[in-house]
């Protein structure tokens, strides 16, 4: 969206590509990789599960570049293998790159501890801002993971088990509305005079609402109904 | 649009319900079926409420006399579905209970049953039209409503002897005749006014109804003069009636002969008005339909023309395409898919293929497809098509979400954006196509500039009824 990548960062993210087709990586490295224009140093690359899990151990990138499918058990598989390093404060964090928009595929990494997911006609730009977000601790969602949100949580809506973890506020909702309609952060904040800052934290509630509640229907109903 | 003002009720709600007269399964002018959908209370109740505000003084009566004048009939409303049946300590609607009317109840139309069809058949003239007519009633719906609208009827012919007996009408009040002779008349005559206009809505006009129908007058105004000249010779007139209905024909004559030009005139002119507005609609909408298709694949044969085979090819999908549209609408209409999210992916195929444009589609909810919403998804195409031509080549987005009755669409593109005022009277795209179709059919449309470049044009349609 027109937003200079590295100008006042003033500072480096360190990033590692999982991704099981070698052009493509080497198309994103190529995209971001040049480090002084984007701020974006790639510390590694792997092509299935067991390496990414090692590279990921060894290089304690800020942020991975995660394919959702990978030989050897997926991107789920990745994080749940990678639990030690995501815990700790400051740790590894994870965002789901992928071509995938299957919903199940979609709210199974989120829920395995991925901190945004974007699809692969991402632009370069978009992609930069979206991994400086994420290793600032903000979640990322593309407009189509904003989709399956929504339509998870008004799907599951009716029984209000625990009201404050388990439902979405008028807020949170219509942040994720303007997000499925294609709204950047920053026009998010100017739609609702709020600051980009209120944004990321109320996309980040949604994230942790997502994981946290344990409704296995979610993932259940996803499924069922093969979302797309 | 300021904060706030986007309509996000909570999910779940039940829609919100404008009372109407129901004309399904009525008894004299469908005021408490009406009021039993509306409130959500089953329509026996309701009926019973009628009945015994009839015994404070005949203030049911009025009530019910006030509603029906005031209260329009409603078309296309849930009619016998949204009758509701007390189940599991809750009222739930008939059809969702899972309870099955009682077998033995269809076997009980005997001699009671006759009664109930004479004394319908004396109010509503066409008991058939109100067993048949009401689209996806089952029979035992039908038996459990009949069974019902008896008792109702009943209750009623209990409490107007009831009423009279108290009342003393042999004796001391001999005037209450003349008065239930003009009631019965009065609701006669509106009863057919009712049926006659919602016959016309619904296109059926038969002959043998209209006979029914001048039967029906006849006897109310028959009734009602009955009526006024009995009260008139009980309030000892009796003596000079001859003059009094003289001097009545008179004025009676002499209003005619004066207003009749004019009540002729507006008659007259009220048909051609209305006749003008269904042609401009017909039109507008048959504009729309040739902006979309046609001039668009005129457009896109004019920049390929240089090859012959792709012009040949949009050609030749385009007349099949109108072809279908003029002369086989049922046909088209079928091939189309029936929920909204389907069509909603076949819409933005269709316009991704033609226009080279990558569309993301996020979509929440579904909901069956019905005539608006198709409507909504032509003018939702006719967006896609705008933000892929003018939208600068990069991503078109579009948000469609179904929440209770609301259909809403969103079509962002990332394009220099556009003011709609400045577009000039002659092109048709945006004013008709969106804009004049969303309003034809019912909902609304707004374009405006996205935040940070680009244009968003909403589209927001209530879904025409319930599941």
């Amino acid at each position: 969206m027109g937003v200079p990548p590295a100008e006042g960062r003033g500072r480096v993210a360190r990033v590692v590509l999982v991704d099981d087709h070698r052009m493509f990586r080497t198309g994103v490295r190529a995209e971001i990789g040049r480090t002084e224009t984007t701020g974006i140093d790639v510390v590694g690359e792997a092509d299935d599960v067991e390496s990414a899990v090692r590279v990921v151990a060894e290089t304690r990138p800020d942020v991975v570049l995660l394919d959702v499918h990978l030989p050897g058990g997926g991107g789920v598989e990745v994080l749940r293998r990678s639990t030690a390093v995501m815990g700790e404060p400051g740790g590894v964090k994870f965002l789901a790159l992928s071509v995938s928009d299957a919903a199940e595929d979609v709210i199974g990494v989120i829920r395995g501890g991925a901190r945004g997911y974007v699809t692969k006609t991402i632009t370069g730009t978009d992609l930069v801002n979206a991994i400086f977000r994420i290793s600032d601790g903000d979640a990322v969602f593309s407009p189509r993971l904003a989709g399956f949100v929504l339509d998870a949580f008004a799907a599951t809506d009716t029984p209000p088990v625990d009201e404050d973890l388990d439902r979405l506020t008028q807020r949170e909702r219509e942040v994720l509305r303007l997000i499925a309609r294609g709204y950047a952060y920053k026009e998010i904040a100017k739609q609702l005079f709020i600051s980009v800052k209120t944004v990321e934290s109320h996309v980040s509630a949604v994230l942790r609402k997502l994981q946290l509640s344990n409704r296995h229907e979610l993932t259940r109903w996803a499924t069922a109904r093969r979302l797309v | 649009m300021a904060p706030g003002t986007e309509p996000t009720p909570a999910a779940g709600r039940p829609p919100y319900r404008k009372l109407y007269r129901s004309p399904h399964s009525r008894m004299l002018g469908g005021v408490a079926h009406g009021l039993a959908v509306h409130l959500g209370l089953p329509v026996t109740w309701v009926r019973a409420a009628f009945v015994l505000l009839f015994f404070t003084n005949g203030i049911g009566v009025l009530l019910y006399a006030a509603f029906w004048f005031v209260v329009p009939i409603g078309i296309g409303e849930p009619a016998l579905g949204s009758d509701y049946v007390w189940a599991n300590g809750q009222f739930v609607p008939a059809g969702a209970s899972g309870i099955s009317p009682d077998p033995l109840r269809k076997g009980r139309r005997g001699r009671l049953g006759r009664l109930r069809d004479l004394l319908q058949g004396t109010f509503q003239g066409e008991p058939v039209i109100v067993e048949n007519t009401p689209p996806g009633s089952s029979p035992g719906a039908t038996s459990r409503q009949n069974v019902g609208q008896l008792a109702a009827l009943l209750m009623l012919v209990i409490g107007v002897m009831a009423l009279l007996n108290a009342l003393g009408l042999q004796s001391s009040k001999p005037y209450v005749w003349p008065l239930l002779a003009i009631g019965v008349g009065v609701a006669l005559v509106w009863r057919q006014a009712d049926d006659s206009r919602w016959q016309r809505w619904f296109g059926l006009e038969g002959g043998g109804k209209r006979r029914v129908a001048f039967v029906r007058v006849g006897a109310g105004v028959l009734l009602v003069t009955v009526g006024i000249i009995g009260f008139l010779v009980l309030q000892g007139a009796g003596s000079t009636l001859a003059s009094v209905v003289e001097a009545s024909l008179a004025v009676l004559a002499g209003v005619l002969v004066l207003t009749g030009p004019y009540a002729l005139r507006m008659w007259q002119d009220l048909g051609a008005e209305r006749t003008a507005r269904i042609r401009a609609q017909e039109r507008a909408e048959i504009a729309a339909h040739i902006h979309d298709s046609v001039l668009h694949t005129l457009t896109l044969i004019q920049r390929r023309a240089e090859d012959p085979k792709e012009v040949q090819r949009l050609a030749r999908a385009q007349e099949r395409e109108l072809r279908l549209w003029l002369y086989r609408p049922e046909a088209a209409a079928e091939a189309a898919p029936d929920t909204l999210a389907e069509r909603i992916r076949e819409v933005v195929a269709e316009v991704e293929d033609r226009h080279g444009v990558p569309i993301e589609l996020v979509c929440v909810g579904d909901c069956p497809m019905d005539e608006k919403i198709a409507a909504q998804m032509q003018a939702a195409r006719e967006a896609m098509v705008n933000a892929a031509k003018y939208g600068g080549g990069g991503p078109v987005q579009v948000y469609a979400e179904v929440e209770g009755r609301t259909v809403l669409v969103f079509v962002r593109d990332h394009g220099p954006g556009f003011d709609p005022d400045s577009v000039p009277e002659d092109r048709m795209g945006v004013r008709e196509s969106i804009i004049g179709r969303m309003k034809r059919n019912g909902g609304t449309a707004r374009v405006r500039p996205a935040p940070d470049g680009g244009t968003e044009v909403e589209l927001e349609m209530e879904r025409a009824a319930d599941d």
